[in-house]
């Protein structure tokens, strides 16, 4: 697992507030450093994705456990 | 990169319609666009400052129900109330965001919200029952921004 800066806990949420929240939280992050983000919603996979390729903001790892789904994207 | 812009129209007062302008917005707003929603004829119901939209079934044949009910069922008093206490009840269960919580996000994230005057003076509305910071105009206001736009939707 790789470091993280901060962590958002976005477990029961749904579209859009898991991207919604995590906007919120890169704003609070300096360039480089690492947010990780857990949810529970399906459509989130692709959401993140789309979200980095949009913003910029890189996605470094996309993963699941357990029915949860874990992010880790690197603020630009 | 230049800045990309989103511009909606609402036009719908229910609780089921009101999700998709706030959700297209403050999600644009999250991906940078500069957004602006353009509310005109229902859709000024989402400006309420105390939201009371309602759902209903009438009319609605798409509407998933728990059990097959015929329509003269569904217009009895008290289904709009029970069908919107349910919705909302799922909408909880499920994760949804309420739809203040939605609309206050987009107004944290800037998108610019625009009431349409002239049917605030159609239906003799009081702009005291409308929430702050919203601009009025009309149908060349929204042009202003909307032809300057990458994106343009009416809900």
């Amino acid at each position: 697992m790789a470091n993280f800066d901060l962590e958002l806990d976005a477990s029961g949420l749904n579209c859009p507030l898991p991207i919604l929240r995590a906007k919120k939280s890169l704003a609070t992050l300096e360039s480089g450093q690492v947010l990780r983000i857990i949810a529970t919603d399906p459509g989130s996979v692709k959401d993140f994705q789309a979200f980095a390729k949009q913003t910029g903001n890189e996605l470094i790892e996309s993963h699941e456990d357990g029915g949860k789904f874990y992010f880790l994207i690197r603020k630009s | 990169m230049s800045e990309k812009k989103l511009a909606i129209i609402a036009t719908k007062g229910t609780l089921d319609w009101a999700y998709p302008p706030f959700i297209l917005a403050s999600t644009a707003a999250a991906l940078g666009y500069e957004t602006q929603i353009f509310f005109t004829f229902y859709g000024l119901q989402l400006l309420k400052k105390k939201l009371d939209l309602k759902v209903t079934s009438i009319g609605n044949p798409g509407m998933p129900m728990p059990m097959p009910m015929p329509v003269l069922v569904q217009a009895l008093p008290g289904m709009e109330a029970m069908m919107t206490s349910m919705m909302k009840a799922k909408m909880k269960s499920k994760g949804v965001a309420p739809l203040e919580e939605l609309r206050e996000l987009c107004i944290e994230a800037e998108v610019k919200m625009v009431a349409c005057q002239m049917t605030v003076d159609l239906f003799d509305m009081s702009t005291d029952a409308f929430i702050d910071g919203i601009e009025y105009g009309g149908a060349a206001t929204f042009f202003e921004f909307a032809g300057e736009s990458d994106i343009c939707l009416f809900i």
